[in-house]
C-alpha cells in the first residue's frame, strides 16, 4: 500500500495553485490534510500525476467573523474547530459536529474544506453546512472568486461544482440569531466510523429560516423543506410514516433499513433541537 | 517477594512493547536488503494463461515458472475421505481466490516493488466462482480441484439413534445458524525477512510466526533444503491468534528469492493484503435439531455442520481441523446421550481456512447456546435454569461425553450460578420489565463452554496430521553470575510467556523473575517445541520449564551442599539462595564455584553442570478442559438496530492461575475479539467472489468505545493431570461472546417476536428483522 509516484507542489499563491490544478487535465489534485486522499493514494485507487499542497496558501487557515457571517479557511482542521477556536454561527454546532468526525488523529490533520471537496456522501460537514445555509468560496486561476451555496456545491457522490482550476479557499456561514436551535444526529456502527444515517435540523425563529437535511443518502445531502416546515410549525418532528413518505418521494434508491435509520435520525435531530434541555 | 506461580508479576516484555522498542520483522534492516511485493490474483477463480514480466526487469520478478523446484504445500491427513490440495506458493495453472500470489517482485523499497508489480501483465480466463459453501456441496457445482470430482475436503459422520428421538421427544427445536467469515487482524500482519548466511551455511528466516520450529520443517520440506541449513527466528510478534500457526506461501517465496538472489529480502503484509488474502476464518453454517423433555432437559441432538474452508488445506493443520473440532465440540459442556452429526469441509474460492482463537468453538458455542435459549423459550422457562440443568454436574466429574471427550475436572453449573449472581439475574428481570414499560429494550444472555486445551499426541495423531506434537522441551540454566536463563522453542506473541515461564522457573529456583531471562522463538538456540497453538503454551512449555527447573534445583542443592558442607537434602532454596539452617550461599556463589572457581569443588562434583534440558507432556493426551460462563446485559435500540453492552461478566476456571494479572488481560482481549465476532466483523463477497470489505472502513473492528468494562470471576479447579494443575486459557474468552450477546439481543427483542440466528448481529440485521416483523404504523422516537 504505497502510492504510485507523483510530484508534490507547494505554491504560496492561490491563483497559481488553481492554475496548477487546472492545467493537468484533471491529473493534478489539491491536497490539504490528506485524510481521505492519503488512503486512496496508498491503495492506488487514485493516481494523480501531481499534488498541490494548499496548506501554505495565504488565508486558508484563517478564521474570520463579520457582523453577518463566520468565515472559515478551507484548510482549518476539524480539531481546531472542535477545540473552540472558531466563532460559532449558531451556539455550539460546529464544535459538536467537528468533535464527532472520525478520530482525533484524523481530526488533527483533516480539514473542513478537504472534507467538503472530497464530497463523501457519508461525511459530516457536507450535511451540517447545508443545514446552516453555508457557501463555499472558490478561487480560480485568474484570482477571481465566486461563492457556491452548499445546496449547489455537491453534485453527487465524490462530485462537486468546483471547476478543475478552482480551489475552495473558505466556507462562509451566516450567523444565526441567539434564539436559533439546532440538532444533529448520526447513526454509526461504531464511534468514529462514517455514518449510516445523518440528519441535521436548524431553526431560527427570528429569521424564519428552518432547514432539515439528510446525509449519508448515497449522494448529495437531501434537503426537505416539507419536514422543516412541519417541525417549525408544530414544534415536534413529523411522525415516522410521514418522514419515510418524504424520503420515498426523494427519488433516491434507499433500502428499508436505510430509510428507517434516516427517519429516526431526523426525528431525533428535531427533538434535540426543539427540546428545552 | 515471591515471583513464583500465582503472583501478579508485571509483564517483563511490556517495557519494550509499550515503549516502541520491540523488534518486529518490519524493524529489522540487514545490509543490501531489498523489499518484496506480490502480484495477486484479481479473480476468484480462473485459469492462468500467462504471467509476463516487464521487459528489462526480468531478474526482479519471479513467477511459478521460476519456482519450478519448489514443492506445493500439501498437508496430508490419514482421515478417510480427505482430499489434500496442492498449493503452489506462486499460483500455477489456476487461481482459486482473490489475492492468491502470482508473482513476487523485488526492489530497493516497497513502493518501487509495488510499481514493479503493477507492470507484470497477467492473463487469466475466468472460471465460474464458487462462493456459497452450501451450494458448493451439491453435485453440479463448479469445481476448485477438478481431480476430486467434488468440492469436499472432508466429510465426517458421527451416528446416533436420532430417529427414535424424533418420534418420542416431547420438545423438538430446529434452527439454522451462520457465522461470518472473518479476518483475525493481528496488529502486525505476516512478515518475513530471509537471507543466506554464508558463514553458517544456512538460510536464516526471520518471520512473524507462532511456530518457528514447525516453519523450519515446512521450509525445509517444501524448498527441499536440509533442516540443518534452515534457521527460523521469530522476533517480536505483534499478535498471532492462529493466523501465524501455519506455513505461509509467502514464507516460501521470500525464502526462495533470498536464496536465489543472495540478497536479504523482506516482505511485510499490508492491511489490504490481510483483509483480502487473509480472510480465512470462522465461517460456519449449522442446521440443528435439538430434542428435549418438557422441562427442557436435552435428550439428543442432530447436527449438520458446514465449514467454508476456502481454496486450500493449510500446512500442517489441514482444512479439516475446524470441522473435526466443530463436530466433536458441539455437545460442549452438556450432558446428553444421543448425538448425530454430519460435517462438510467445503472448498470455495476464498483464502485457505486457518484456525482462529477458539478454533471452531466460537461457532459451535454460538449454535449450542442459542439452541439452549430456544429450548428454554419453547418450554417457557428461564434460560439459565435450563442451562444449569443440562450442564455436566460436578458430581459426574471426570466425565466422558457423547463424543468421547474426557472432561478432567470442574463445576460447570456453578459457573452459571456465579454469573447469575454477579450480573443479578433476578434484579435484572424486574429492571427489564420496568424498562419495557418505558419503551426501552434490555436483554440478558448467558453462554457456557468448555475448551479443550493442550491436547496432545494421541489427539493430533487421531486427526492423521503430518506433524504430531509430543514432548515440549525447555532448557533452564544458571549463568556464571547466578542469574537464570530459560530457553523454550515455543513463542510469545502477546500472551506474556516471557513472564509466566520465568515465574514457573522462579517457583522452583526462588530467584526473582527480574533475574530470569526467557529466550524463545529461534530454532538456532532453543530446544524443540511444536509452538504456540491450542492454548498449550503454559501447560506444555510451562510444564517443561517446571520439570527442567525442578531437576536444576536438585543440582543447585547438591552444589550448595559442597559449599556449605552438609547433605543436599538439608539444603533449602529460598530468596534465590541455598540455605542450611542460618548459613547460606547465593546462586552467584554456586555459579562462581562451577564456572569460575572449580577449585572450590570436590573431585566427585556432578559434571552435568548447571544447565538442564527436559521434555514434558501431561499425563493424558486428551487435553485439559477449561470452562467458563459469560453473561451479558445489552440494550437494543429498536429504531436504529444498535446494540449497547451494559454489563459483561465472565466466570472462568482454568485451573492454577500462573499469573492472574496476565490471565485477566487474556480474558479482556479474547472477549473483545469475541465481541467483534458477535456484533461487527464480517467479510463480504459479491457473486463473483470479489471481497467487498478490503479496508478497515468496510471491515469493522470494535474499538474501545464499543467495549464494556468486563468484570471477571474465577475458580481454580486444578487439573489432576498437569504440572501445577495448570489448564490452557489463552483462547477461551473469544469463544462465548457471540452466544451471550445474541442470546441477550434475542431476549431484548422478544416483544417483537424477532430472533436472530446469524453473526454478526449488525444494525442492518437487527433492524431489518424488526421491520419485517413490525407493522409500518409503529412509532419511533
Amino acid at each position: 500500500m504505497k502510492p504510485a509516484p507523483f510530484e508534490l507542489h507547494r505554491p504560496s499563491d492561490t491563483a497559481l495553485a488553481a492554475r496548477m490544478t487546472g492545467g493537468g487535465d484533471g491529473t493534478i489534485k489539491p491536497v490539504a490534510g490528506g485524510q481521505s486522499l492519503g488512503p486512496m493514494l496508498n491503495l492506488r485507487l487514485t493516481r494523480p500525476a501531481g499534488l498541490v499542497d494548499i496548506t501554505a496558501l495565504p488565508g486558508l487557515t484563517d478564521l474570520r467573523e463579520t457582523a453577518t457571517h463566520v468565515e472559515i479557511g478551507a484548510a482549518v482542521t476539524h480539531a481546531r474547530i472542535e477545540d473552540g477556536a472558531c466563532p460559532e454561527p449558531i451556539a455550539g454546532m460546529l464544535r459538536h459536529v467537528a468533535g464527532g468526525i472520525a478520530y482525533r488523529a484524523v481530526r488533527n490533520r483533516g480539514t473542513i474544506g478537504g472534507s467538503l471537496c472530497h464530497a463523501d456522501p457519508a461525511a459530516d460537514w457536507i450535511t451540517a453546512l447545508t443545514a446552516l445555509g453555508a457557501s463555499v468560496v472558490a478561487t480560480g486561476g485568474t484570482g477571481t472568486t465566486r461563492e457556491i451555496p452548499m445546496t449547489e456545491f455537491m453534485l453527487g457522490a465524490y462530485r462537486t461544482a468546483l471547476r478543475p482550476d478552482e480551489i475552495a479557499t473558505a466556507i462562509r456561514i451566516p450567523r444565526h440569531s441567539p434564539g436559533a436551535r439546532w440538532g444533529y444526529h448520526k447513526i454509526c456502527r461504531k464511534v468514529g466510523e462514517f455514518a449510516d444515517a445523518i440528519a441535521a435540523f436548524v431553526a431560527d425563529p427570528q429569521t424564519r429560516v428552518c432547514r432539515a437535511v439528510f446525509g449519508s443518502t448515497g449522494g448529495a445531502p437531501l434537503v426537505s423543506p416539507v419536514l422543516a416546515a412541519h417541525a417549525a410549525r408544530t414544534g415536534t418532528p413529523a411522525d415516522l410514516a410521514m418522514v419515510k413518505a418524504e424520503l420515498g418521494r426523494s427519488g433516491l434508491s434507499l433500502g428499508a433499513v436505510k430509510i428507517h435509520q434516516l427517519a429516526v435520525a431526523h426525528r431525533r435531530a428535531v427533538a434535540e433541537a426543539l427540546s428545552d434541555g | 517477594m515471591s515471583t513464583g506461580i500465582g503472583e501478579r508479576v508485571l509483564r517483563k516484555e511490556d517495557r519494550r512493547l509499550l515503549n516502541g522498542q520491540a523488534r518486529f520483522v518490519g524493524d529489522i534492516r540487514l545490509p543490501r536488503q531489498w523489499e518484496a511485493a506480490f502480484v495477486r490474483s484479481p479473480l476468484a477463480h480462473g485459469r492462468i494463461r500467462s504471467v509476463t514480466k516487464p521487459a528489462g526487469l526480468e531478474d526482479r520478478v519471479f513467477t511459478a515458472a521460476d519456482l519450478a523446484d519448489v514443492r506445493p504445500i500439501r498437508a496430508e491427513s490419514s482421515l478417510p475421505s480427505y482430499n489434500p490440495s496442492d498449493q503452489y506458493p506462486l499460483a500455477r495453472d489456476k487461481v482459486r481466490f482473490v489475492g492468491e500470489c502470482l508473482a513476487i517482485c523485488i526492489a530497493p523499497t516497497r513502493a518501487e516493488a509495488e510499481d514493479l508489480a503493477e507492470r507484470v501483465e497477467i492473463e487469466i480466463d475466468p472460471l465460474p466462482p464458487v462462493v456459497d459453501a452450501l451450494k458448493a456441496r451439491e453435485p453440479g457445482s463448479a469445481l476448485l480441484h477438478e481431480d476430486w470430482g467434488n468440492n469436499l475436503f472432508l466429510t465426517t459422520f458421527f451416528d446416533g439413534d436420532i430417529e427414535t428421538l424424533r418420534k418420542t421427544a416431547p420438545v423438538i427445536v430446529e434452527r439454522e445458524y451462520s457465522t461470518a467469515r472473518q479476518c483475525m487482524n493481528p496488529m502486525e500482519g505476516k512478515g518475513t525477512l530471509a537471507h543466506w548466511d554464508e558463514k553458517a551455511g544456512q538460510l536464516v528466516v526471520y518471520t512473524s510466526t507462532q511456530v518457528p520450529h514447525l516453519i523450519r520443517t515446512g521450509i525445509s520440506e517444501f524448498l527441499g533444503i536440509d533442516q540443518g541449513q534452515v534457521r527460523v527466528i521469530a522476533p517480536d510478534v505483534g499478535g498471532g491468534f492462529g493466523y501465524k500457526c501455519v506455513l505461509q506461501p509467502e514464507e516460501l517465496s521470500v525464502s526462495w528469492v533470498a536464496r536465489r538472489t543472495g540478497r536479504p529480502i523482506r516482505w511485510t503484509e499490508d492491511r489490504r493484503e490481510h483483509l483480502v488474502a487473509g480472510a480465512n476464518t470462522r465461517q460456519h453454517h449449522y442446521k440443528l435439531t435439538a430434542f428435549a423433555d418438557e422441562r427442557g432437559r436435552l435428550l439428543g441432538m442432530d447436527a449438520e455442520i458446514t465449514v467454508d474452508v476456502g481454496a486450500y488445506s493449510v500446512w500442517p493443520f489441514t482444512a479439516c481441523l475446524e470441522a473435526a473440532q466443530a463436530g466433536g465440540n458441539l455437545p460442549g459442556p452438556y450432558d446428553f446421550g444421543i448425538y448425530r452429526c454430519r460435517t462438510w469441509s467445503v472448498a470455495t474460492n476464498k483464502p485457505a481456512f486457518t484456525p482462529y482463537r477458539g478454533v471452531a468453538r466460537p461457532g459451535v458455542c454460538f449454535a449450542m447456546e442459542l439452541t439452549i435459549d430456544a429450548i428454554a423459550r419453547a418450554v417457557g422457562r428461564e434460560p439459565s435454569e435450563v442451562r444449569k440443568e443440562n450442564l455436566v454436574p460436578a458430581a459426574k466429574m471426570p466425565y466422558t461425553n457423547v463424543t468421547k471427550k474426557f472432561y478432567d475436572s470442574g463445576d460447570y453449573p456453578e459457573s452459571v450460578a456465579q454469573a447469575e449472581k454477579a450480573i443479578d439475574l433476578k434484579g435484572f428481570r424486574a429492571r427489564q420489565a420496568a424498562a419495557r414499560a418505558e419503551g426501552r429494550h434490555l436483554g440478558i444472555g448467558f453462554s457456557t463452554f468448555t475448551e479443550q486445551s493442550a491436547h496432545g499426541t494421541k489427539v493430533f495423531a487421531a486427526w492423521g496430521l503430518p506433524l504430531v506434537p509430543g514432548y515440549d522441551q525447555a532448557m533452564v540454566k544458571i549463568t556464571p553470575s547466578g542469574s537464570v536463563e530459560v530457553r523454550s522453542g515455543n513463542h510469545s506473541f502477546g500472551q506474556g510467556l516471557e513472564t509466566t515461564l520465568a515465574q514457573v522457573a522462579s517457583e522452583w529456583l526462588t530467584v526473582g523473575t527480574d533475574r530470569i531471562s526467557v529466550v524463545m522463538g529461534d530454532t538456532g538456540i532453543t530446544p524443540y517445541s511444536t509452538g504456540a497453538y491450542a492454548s498449550r503454551g503454559m501447560v506444555m512449555s510451562g510444564g517443561a520449564v517446571s520439570k527442567a527447573a525442578e531437576v536444576l534445583a536438585g543440582r543447585v542443592r547438591r552444589h550448595a551442599a559442597h559449599l556449605l558442607q552438609c547433605k543436599p537434602e538439608d539444603i533449602r532454596l529460598a530468596e534465590g539462595k541455598a540455605w542450611h539452617g542460618e548459613a547460606h550461599v547465593g546462586f552467584e556463589d554456586i555459579a562462581r564455584a562451577w564456572y569460575l572457581r572449580p577449585d572450590q569443588l570436590p573431585d566427585d562434583v556432578e559434571t552435568a553442570g548447571l544447565e538442564v534440558t527436559e521434555g514434558y507432556k501431561p499425563d493424558i493426551d486428551t487435553g485439559v478442559f477449561t470452562y467458563a460462563t459469560h453473561a451479558a446485559i445489552v440494550e437494543v435500540d429498536p429504531d436504529t438496530g444498535r446494540v449497547a453492552i451494559e454489563d459483561y461478566f465472565i466466570f472462568e476456571d482454568c485451573g492454577r492461575r500462573v499469573n492472574p494479572l496476565i490471565l485477566e488481560g487474556q480474558a479482556y482481549g479474547g472477549a473483545a475479539q469475541g465481541i467483534g465476532t458477535a456484533l461487527f466483523e464480517e467479510v463480504l463477497y459479491d457473486a463473483n467472489g470479489q471481497p467487498l470489505t478490503s479496508t478497515l472502513a468496510d471491515y469493522i473492528l470494535p474499538g474501545p468505545a464499543e467495549l464494556p468494562s468486563f468484570r471477571l470471576g474465577h475458580a481454580e479447579t486444578l487439573s489432576p493431570y498437569t504440572r501445577h494443575g495448570i489448564k490452557g486459557v489463552g483462547e477461551g474468552a473469544a469463544i462465548a461472546p457471540g452466544g451471550a450477546i445474541v442470546n441477550a439481543v434475542n431476549d431484548a427483542l422478544s416483544p417483537f417476536g424477532v430472533e436472530l440466528n446469524s453473526l454478526p448481529a449488525t444494525p442492518e440485521r437487527i433492524l431489518g428483522a424488526i421491520l419485517r416483523a413490525t407493522p409500518e404504523t409503529e412509532a419511533a422516537g
